[in-house]
């Protein structure tokens, strides 16, 4: 995207000329933009606006787009609301709230015909839309700079023609520090307002807002948790500050060991010793951790890793997103060994695979890795509350009449009863190593290949266990001859295009075990299929076709960005036809 | 109980001759003897690494976790973290724990971790066959060192004393029965306790003349006074030739890591799922 030439490069070799927008909002929709510098709060404001909208029955996502650093850069975010369920964003929108004129600048070729900007009326030269003297209102209410963005937002309500006093309980709710002064100076900037866009009320039931990473933190206090170790690493540090906010309430404990090899040591370290423990990170913290994902396989020692996706490879692009580990999650580590894989595509995903995942992974006894990407950590999303059905699964106890207590003891199902230290009379030992039954290190060929066999069978047990969890979603047009294959954060933008375009939409939602013969139910009648995924190679469309399906063709992302509603719908037309 | 008790049924493959039998059998009996006391013996966790060393995993009758080269201090630590009843015993070489794994050494003492950490300190990669390692001194001629390593050792105690560590102490595998006094007074430490202990290496680095005409005993009297033992660190350099003090070098007490973040009792599952209710309204 560039400023000057309104034109923005989609994916390799696609350019798509700006296009007059048509607003959305008869369909019932609406995308809000917000724009300024980092550390203007632009984050929290789209998290308000996002509830405000979310507070008149709508269902939101806010996509986050910011550069690697703290202050200075641009910041912007966009909001969408709309009456069905979405987990994407378009690149048009209908309100765009500028806190500079850079804003203006980059992101005015986004505004639909007839949209509305609503402007810090002394540093953006416009005018068209309308103006807040954030200055003069800031001056006279005694109030510090960062409450400016609350006489946008008021502004935004008048605009929106949103209930004030409906949204004043949100400002108050997303407001706990200053709360009344934020409500006076919101309530200026809503009386130099004017109503020009009205957002109507739905109808629906209010559903809560939160972040992937909320989300994923909730599942794994949902499986629990009792440990939880990071480095801190985009896009998943906020489920390390998240949990270590809440730890005493909770009654967890959150640590921040040295490195990403001691986060995943000390995990599996309370593994051996019996407490629950979970660990996040992004591809390159991940790296660091192959060589004890082998140890939680080799050992049987069980962990949850959430494996955030951002660009690579190397440092890559540290604040923006990829689908790119997925063939790096499915083969990290030296030889070979039992491990879950699984991609969820949005946030209330996200929660119920997080607690599902500490459960698989405490009851097959292996390393589970939970993989979004930054999308999904960092996206918002307005998530369905039930509470769901909890997974029941858990560790196999061992019996404390059987002795001796073999830690690696065989069994049909492959999984060894688990006992941790101390326990009088026994001992118990985990091993890196090749090891018997008692975990004593050998070199035996018939010891080293049962105990390979016996890892192995504990994938027959937990496939078929994954094959009864609908492992692959069916959705877009459900009966479609052609379908569009995707994973993870695709499931929004590809259930649109789906709907709206007629394709059926297939998502493996767990990875590994492959859950194959849900594939093939999930594929039933489809002609063809084609990928969309936002890395370089299409690894989705390589997975399956190990297990013969052969995509027609990709539509492939790799610039750290999001694909868009509508730019996606343009570009499956050119592709699929 | 019988000290052979805690000798396994594996089959020992270290060579004869090895320091390692040394270390081995002082541990046991330091061990037997804490047993005749009344420590129960199945609250010890031996936490190995990678080289010769780590064979005392197989070796001896423990409660045992075989980590990864480099390892044991973040694996001892997730343990003491899920269970601080058990007594983690670190079982490490000078490769695993001044090469591959420095940084969790550092950390381990840094944090006050109340583990003991055993590093058997033969100066030689012997799994691998004679490499150098990053205490063998300037000029070690070994495989991938033939005409002698171009880098000088750095000094275990120095570093330990310098990131936090409250008792360090250094042994060697002639000394028995210092060795074994050393390794229970170091059990016996509150906090991160710390053994460089000189092991002979009987087929890569026999260095038993060379460090029986240059041992000494400390006086431990100052024990508790940081100067004192800087001043002891820095005697000899692990590369110059000079006297080598043995002994404990340096003790002191202070709060441990595991006390900041004690085991809180768990929210039960339905408490669990009301803070869960609870926050999804506060966010609706």
């Amino acid at each position: 995207m560039n400023a000057g030439g309104y034109h923005f490069i989609l994916s390799a070799g696609i350019v798509i000329s700006p296009t007059a927008g048509k607003s959305r909002m008869a369909e019932n929709e609406v995308s809000v933009l917000i724009g300024g510098r980092a550390g203007d709060g632009i984050s929290s404001t789209g998290q308000i606006i996002a509830h405000l909208l979310a507070q008149v029955g709508y269902r939101v996502y806010m996509h986050f787009d910011y550069p690697s650093l703290i202050k200075g850069g641009h910041n912007f975010a966009i909001v969408r609301a709309a009456e069905g369920d979405i987990g994407a964003v378009r690149s048009k929108v209908d309100f765009i709230l500028a806190l500079n004129q850079e804003t203006i600048d980059l992101h005015i070729q986004r505004l639909n015909t007839g949209g509305v900007i609503i402007h810090d009326s002394r540093k953006v030269k416009s005018t068209e839309g309308i103006g807040v003297p954030l200055r003069e209102i800031l001056t006279e209410e005694k109030a510090t700079p960062v409450m400016g963005n609350s006489a946008i937002i008021g502004a935004f309500i008048r605009a929106a023609k949103i209930d004030w006093d409906l949204a004043a309980t949100v400002l108050k709710k997303s407001m706990p520090k200053g709360t009344e002064q934020n409500l006076r100076v919101a309530r200026r900037g809503y009386d130099v307002s004017e109503e020009r866009h009205a957002v109507h009320r739905t109808g629906k039931s209010v559903f809560p807002v939160m972040t992937g990473n909320e989300a994923i933190s909730i599942g794994l206090i949902e499986g629990d948790l009792e440990l939880y170790f990071s480095y801190p690493m985009s896009p998943t540090s906020n489920i390390l500050h998240f949990l270590a906010g809440y730890a005493d309430e909770l009654k967890i404990r959150v640590i921040q060991p040295e490195s990403e090899i001691a986060v995943i040591l000390m995990a599996l370290g309370c593994a051996y010793a019996g407490s629950k423990a979970a660990i996040g990170t992004s591809g390159g913290g991940f790296c660091l951790m192959t060589e004890a994902l082998g140890l939680s396989g080799i050992a049987e020692l069980p962990i949850v890793i959430i494996l955030g996706q951002r660009t690579g490879p190397s440092t890559g692009l540290a604040t923006y997103t990829a689908q790119s580990e997925l063939h790096f999650a499915l083969h990290a580590g030296q030889g070979e060994f039992p491990r879950l894989v699984i991609a969820p595509g949005d946030a209330a995903e996200a929660r119920f695979w997080s607690r599902t995942a500490m459960d698989l992974a405490w009851k097959y006894q292996l390393p589970a890795i939970l993989l979004p990407d930054r999308l999904i950590c960092e996206g918002l999303y307005s998530m369905e509350p039930g509470l769901g059905v909890r997974f029941q699964a858990g560790p196999v106890p061992g019996d404390p009449g059987v002795h001796p207590y073999l830690r690696y003891a065989h069994s049909d199902s492959g999984i060894s009863p688990l006992r941790f230290p101390p326990v009088k009379g026994e001992i118990i030992r985990v091993n890196s190593h090749v090891h018997d039954i008692d975990g004593l290190t050998t070199e035996d060929p018939r010891v080293t290949r049962e105990m390979a066999d016996k890892r192995r069978k504990k994938m027959d047990g937990l496939l078929t266990e994954i094959e009864g969890m609908s492992p692959v979603s069916i959705g877009g047009v459900p009966d479609a001859t052609t379908a569009i294959l995707c994973w993870g954060s695709g499931k929004g933008i590809c259930e649109e295009l789906g709907k709206k375009r007629g394709f059926r939409v297939v998502r493996p939602v767990v990875l590994w075990p492959f859950p194959e013969k849900a594939f093939a139910r999930a594929m039933g009648e489809v002609d063809r299929f084609f990928s969309v995924e936002t890395n370089e190679s299409g690894q989705l469309a390589d997975l399956v076709s190990r297990f013969g399906y052969s995509a027609a063709g990709k539509i492939l992302k790799y610039d750290g960005r999001a694909f868009m509603v509508d730019e996606l719908e343009e570009e499956s037309e050119t592709v699929i036809q | 109980m019988n000290g052979n008790e805690l000798i396994s049924t594996a089959k020992n493959t270290w060579c004869p001759g090895c320091g390692n039998f040394i270390i081995q059998h002082a541990l046991k009996d330091v061990l037997t003897d804490m047993a005749a006391e009344g420590f129960p013996l199945e609250n010890v966790v031996l936490v190995a690494g990678i080289g010769q060393h780590g064979k005392m995993f197989d070796f001896l009758n423990l409660n045992g976790f075989y980590s990864l080269h480099g390892r044991t201090i973040p694996a001892a630590t997730g343990i003491r973290l899920a269970n601080p009843g058990l007594k983690v015993i670190c079982i490490t070489g000078d490769g695993d724990s001044y090469a591959e794994g420095l940084d969790h050494l550092i950390f381990g003492a840094k944090r006050n971790l109340d583990i003991t950490v055993l590093l058997h300190d033969n100066r030689v990669y012997g799994l691998t066959t004679g490499q150098f390692t990053p205490t063998s001194p300037y000029g070690f001629r070994g495989h991938s060192t033939p005409t002698g390593a171009k880098e000088y050792p750095f000094n275990p105690l120095e570093l330990l004393l310098g990131s936090g560590a409250g008792f360090i102490a250094r042994g060697y595998t002639h000394k028995h029965e210092q060795l074994k006094r050393l390794i229970r007074e170091a059990l016996q430490h509150k906090g991160f306790s710390f053994v460089d202990i000189l092991q002979i290496c009987a087929t890569y680095n026999d260095m038993t003349g060379y460090y029986d005409a240059r041992i000494f005993d400390w006086d431990e009297s100052d024990a508790g006074i940081y100067n004192a033992a800087y001043g002891k660190a820095r005697e000899w350099d692990y590369n110059t030739d000079a006297r080598i003090g043995l002994g404990i070098m340096y003790r002191r007490t202070a709060p441990i890591f595991e006390e900041n973040y004690p085991v809180p009792e768990p929210l039960s599952p339905e408490k669990r799922s009301e803070w869960v209710k609870h926050f999804m309204e506060e966010r609706a």
